[in-house]
């Protein structure tokens, strides 16, 4: 398994998405959540986007006020992985135009499609965000 | 319940204004959220799919973001997905993975439904169906759908097919027999045209290759097919993942892809697939020299950005560049270095790593000596990291790179005076290990000992408790070689040495034993000698040691008087009672010490009385702790003493007269002298093995039945454990005190969870329970440079460290001071390791891969050979397996693995069968089958011809290379 799970976080440490590839019970994502967020929120510009967590590895990166973040296997490729986040990002820009905190938040389940069809099972497995997009445009359409 | 479905139904809250509603938030968040999911309870009852599936809805939502539980709801999900709207059923779906987990009960009853969902015209209903499956799949459901899958994997839909590729992941994690079914079609998907359907399927080979590599040699072709042709740096970056795993296994496939990888180097702008074609050169291709020196270049450019992200990933992946390519590290030495003061911590780690592999005999101590300063001035977690790097590269393979011992252990002593100094524990089991192992650091040692214990501020930091722990019996056991005795004993038993943990004060004690013993053994041998001597010479002697009795002889009289020891002796600093002064003490100030007047060899009648009385005094309030160690030792002293003095009367009134009595003393005094100077060296953490098990002494019985007849017994206490001398039962004591004293406050059902800790801590006395585990703890295993090859290492990643380092050390430079002899135990000593516990169902799933990729004629030969394992090569095992053709290539080293043969032989016979049904259903492969058992025919040549190590040849086709 590649990708862990995938969390979007905002400034003040809310979680806005969360998505687990393996299944962790209430608590535990509770403080796995807590526990990275302190650590990521807290490190400034000039530090690497990448922190070692546990038995694996967080890449992540800042849009505006909300932070991606992303926990990979040890082995994964990391600027893949920031490769990654820019594209789930430049999708949902290109579905909501010029997206935002809110979009995200209102429109989570959208967010949670796309993700689907981006990444099955940890592993990235669409990188077209036409194919991406086409089955939720689909069904915008349908309802 | 019509009417109020319908009311239900027109004023429900839809998810959106839950979130707006959250977002005002007039009575905050949590109340707002209970209340909001008591609505939820209620409406999800609803008759009504549609409202109903809006309460899920909105309870996945809570149950994502603000950690609600959704377990309850469960039911409600699985009639969602039932729903013939694809809006419901959608909903459902998503809060069944969200939710389910192998314990949900519910499951069950959704096996047809998915089945319906999977077989379903509509592809975006088949894709909810496989998403979910993706994420809850079980082993049933695996089981269940299996052929559903089988169907969908050549799907004419795209949309579809990506996805059942997808989900052949978990099914083969789940229900390795699905391979059997699925793989075929998998493999067909690698050469599809479709870039989606590729990029899937590439990227669940790389989660296969990454769990059991030589399973998937056979499709090397394939995937250097697509190496050469693809232009997706996805794919790409995948495919490159797997080579890293498979090149190390087949030297052919290696010097094959090298020149791809450097062309995808050298084109290609991004810089994700870059650092890929890096790691995998580097990590996997290190061979090939140019490739190397390519990627190093490349590395150089990461280094210079500055874009944090990039040097990070440059310093990491020069860290993983191995040994033998040590110019790569040293080529950028400045910019490692300069990174150390990088305000990325994570940056420092890196280079501070890569600081320490280009560690050598000759640059250690200057390296080290930065690092200790720098340490000085870091945070403390940096700190530690340093002091600890510092401290396994040093001990590395028996402090291999150490030559002046000296230094080393006054570095030890140094590093414990850190501040922010965490690594107690190591420096004891170091200090401890270098004084049993280098006879020649032993005065050395000692003198740091004795000035970590004269340093009443030490005592305070419980860090360094453990430090002065081996720094207390260090003086105690290479005594001999201290230059002033008493003043140690004198440190033992500085009253602030109450600050320390009992287990750590019963050391301190025992010590005070060893140094007493010593001493008046050391006095009575030399009266004895001087008895035997004419007088004349005796008095000339005494002259000579004419000053320092001076001060002595007052001493005694002061002291008897003076109850308490004074303190103040031990605060003045340390010059005042070093050990050069001791020759002129004898001025004015007779308070300087009353210990001083002793002199190399030199014990007199007074300072032989002084210790005795200063050590009675000190002794005298331990004698009623409550803590049984420091009780029993205290009385073990006090007894001691009590013996000389009663029976050496005549001693003290005379020095000349040597009665018969006086003899029984020195007897006695002898024999304990001879016991505590017996030498003490390492042991072999496989010592245990080599004493043969007494007939009748059952060791494995079960001894459940005790807890209940003996449940509120104390544990014996580990003393029991001793074997032949009593330091044995010395050295165990800080744990078995421990062990008791934690016994007085906890339940004695928790004596097992201490014994266990008793064990890591002691590891030594034990047999190594998991690999390499004990290790680390104490004392490292018998092995030695030369028996690198027989030595069991548990992964590879070790046994190629210890290759390096056998090759750095070649070039050892000429040193004016002969390093000293670091004693190593007898080489061809096997540390059974115990193998890796396996997952059974990976030895599935890699046996059911190796099956269909190979025929029925490799079954034989497929087994859970792991990679990892084909370096621990036991000459023993294969001895043993030679004549066993069928598990020539099976590494067995435990029992728990030998049980599983029968199994494995089972399957065995039923998959040709299997196989046989496959063959007709593809009628079309069989050319490429024929290959493919070209090239198994081979290998299982060169399997019989050789049974040694390098029999492991991965299986691949010959003509593909």
């Amino acid at each position: 398994m590649g990708i862990r799970f995938i969390l979007m976080v905002n400034k003040q440490g809310q979680t806005r998405l969360a998505q687990y590839y393996e299944y962790l019970t209430l608590e535990e994502r509770r403080a796995l959540e807590g526990e990275i967020v302190r650590k990521c929120l807290a490190r400034t510009e000039q530090q690497c986007s990448f922190v070692e967590h546990r038995n694996y590895k967080i890449v992540y990166r800042r849009y505006a006020s909300l932070f991606f973040l992303v926990g990979v296997d040890n082995d994964e490729n990391e600027l893949a992985i920031l490769e990654f986040i820019h594209l789930l990002v430049e999708t949902m820009d290109r579905h909501f135009g010029n997206v935002c905190e809110l979009d995200i938040m209102f429109h989570l389940e959208k967010a949670h499609f796309m993700l689907e069809e981006m990444v099955m099972n940890g592993c990235i497995v669409e990188t077209s965000k036409a194919n991406i997009l086409a089955p939720i445009q689909l069904m915008e359409k349908s309802s | 319940m019509a009417g109020s479905s319908i009311m239900e139904t027109l004023f429900q809250r839809t998810l959106e204004d839950l979130i707006k509603g959250m977002r005002l938030q007039l009575i905050g968040e949590s109340a707002f959220i209970s209340k909001a999911m008591e609505e939820i309870r209620r409406e999800i009852k609803s008759t009504d799919l549609h409202t109903k599936s809006i309460a899920l809805q909105k309870l996945t939502y809570l149950n994502s973001l603000h950690a609600a539980d959704m377990s309850w709801a469960a039911f409600h999900a699985v009639e969602c997905m039932s729903s013939s709207r694809f809006a419901e059923k959608r909903v459902g779906y998503v809060a069944a993975s969200q939710s389910f987990n192998e314990s949900t009960p519910v499951l069950l009853l959704i096996t047809n439904q998915l089945r319906k969902d999977l077989t379903s015209v509509n592809e975006y209903e088949a894709s909810l169906a496989l998403e979910c499956l993706a994420k809850i799949g079980t082993v049933d459901l695996a089981r269940d759908l299996t052929p559903e899958i089988f169907t969908l994997l050549s799907s004419s839909k795209v949309f579809v097919r990506k996805k059942s590729i997808g989900v052949t992941m978990r099914l083969f994690e789940k229900y390795p027999d699905a391979v059997r079914v699925c793989f075929k079609r998998l493999v067909e998907n690698l050469e599809s045209s479709d870039p989606q359907s590729l990029s899937a399927t590439v990227g669940v080979f790389c989660e296969l290759a990454a769990k059991d590599p030589p399973s998937y040699l056979p499709l090397a072709p394939e995937f250097y097919r697509i190496l050469v042709d693809s232009k997706n740096n996805w794919v790409l970056i995948k495919v490159l993942k797997i080579f890293a795993k498979l090149a190390p296994l087949e030297p052919r496939l290696a010097k094959k892809v090298v020149e791809p990888i450097c062309e995808h180097m050298r084109r290609t702008g991004a810089k994700s697939l870059m650092f890929e074609c890096v790691r995998t050169v580097v990590g996997s291709l290190s061979e090939y020299e140019s490739a190397v020196k390519l990627a190093v270049a490349k590395i150089r450019e990461f280094l210079l950005e500055d874009d944090p992200n990039l040097k990070y990933l440059g310093l990491h992946a020069l860290s993983i560049v191995p040994p033998k390519h040590l110019w790569a590290v040293l080529e950028n030495k400045e910019v490692v270095i300069k990174s150390l003061s990088d305000e990325d911590a994570n940056i420092k780690l890196e280079s501070l790593g890569l600081v320490m592999a280009m560690v050598s005999e000759s640059s250690i101590v200057e390296i080290s000596r930065v690092l200790v300063n720098y340490a000085l001035k870091s945070d403390p977690e940096f700190c530690n990291e340093i002091l600890g790097s510092l401290l396994s590269t040093c001990s590395r393979n028996f402090y291999e790179i150490v030559v002046d011992f000296d230094w080393y252990v006054s570095l030890l002593g140094e590093m414990s005076r850190t501040p922010h100094c965490q690594k107690g524990e190591e420096i004891e089991s170091q200090l401890i290990d270098v004084g049993m192992r280098v006879r020649d650091a032993r005065p050395e040692l000692v003198r740091v000992a004795r000035s970590l214990l004269i340093d009443p501020a030490l005592l305070g930091n419980p860090f360094l408790h453990r430090v002065l722990s081996a720094a207390a019996w260090v003086s105690g056991e290479y005594v001999e070689f201290s230059l002033n005795p008493f003043e140690l004993a004198e440190a033992l038993i500085q009253p602030r040495a109450s600050l320390l943990p009992n287990s750590i004060r019963a050391v301190y004690l025992q010590s005070v034993l060893k140094i007493l013993v010593f001493s008046v053994n050391s006095y009575l041998s030399q009266t004895e000698t001087l008895a035997d001597l004419e007088p004349g010479v005796q008095a000339s002697q005494m002259e000579n040691s004419e000053a320092s009795d001076l001060a002595s002889v007052r001493a005694p009289i002061e002291s008897e008087h003076d109850e308490a020891f004074n303190p103040g002796v031990l605060d003045r600093p340390s010059a005042d009672i070093s050990v050069e002064d001791i020759g002129t003490v004898a001025d004015g100030d007779g308070q300087t010490s009353k210990f001083v007047s002793f002199r190399k060899n030199g014990f007199t009648r007074e300072s032989i009385v002084n210790l005795l009385n200063l050590v009675e005094v000190a002794m005298r309030p331990l004698s009623g702790s409550l803590e049984v160690e420091i009780l029993e030792r205290a009385c073990n002293i006090l007894g001691l003493i009590e013996v000389l003095k009663r029976e050496m009367p005549a001693q003290f009134q005379s020095e000349m007269v040597l009665e018969k009595e006086e003899l029984e003393v020195l007897e006695l005094i002898k024999l304990m002298d001879d016991a505590f100077s017996e030498e003490l060296g390492p042991v072999s953490t496989s010592a245990q093995d080599r004493v043969p098990i007494p007939d009748g002494l059952v060791l494995k019985d079960n001894l459940a039945d005790l807890d209940e007849i003996m449940g509120d017994v104390k544990l014996p206490s580990s003393n029991s454990f001793s074997l032949e001398s009593p330091y044995y039962a010395e050295r165990m004591d800080p744990a078995s005190s421990n062990v008791q004293s934690k016994e007085d406050s906890e339940a004695s059902n928790e004596s097992t969870s201490l014994l266990a800790e008793h064990r890591k801590r002691h590891g030594l006395y034990y047999l190594p329970s998991e690999g390499n585990g004990t290790i680390s703890n104490d004392y490292p295993p018998a092995n030695d440079l030369k028996s690198g090859e027989t030595t069991n290492q548990d992964d590879p990643e070790d046994f190629v460290r210890l290759t390096a380092q056998s090759l750095v050390s070649k070039k050892k430079p000429n040193y004016a001071k002969p390093r000293p002899v670091v004693v190593k135990l007898d080489e061809g000593e096997l540390v059974l390791a115990v193998p890796k516990k396996q997952d059974s169902r990976d030895d599935l799933l890699s046996g059911a891969v190796r099956d269909i990729l190979l025929g029925d004629d490799a079954v034989k030969l497929s087994s859970s050979i792991k990679g990892k394992e084909k370096v621990n090569m036991d000459p023993l095992d294969s001895k043993e397996n030679m004549h066993d053709m069928e598990h020539s290539r099976h590494r067995k080293s435990s029992s728990r693995r030998s049980k599983q043969r029968p199994h494995r032989k089972e399957r065995g016979q039923t998959s040709p069968e299997k196989l046989g049904m496959e063959k007709e259903e593809h009628g079309g492969k069989v050319k490429s089958k024929s290959s493919h058992r070209h090239g198994r025919q081979k290998s299982r040549q060169k399997a019989e011809g050789s049974s040694d190590v390098i029999v492991q040849t991965p299986v691949i086709p010959d003509f593909l290379l």
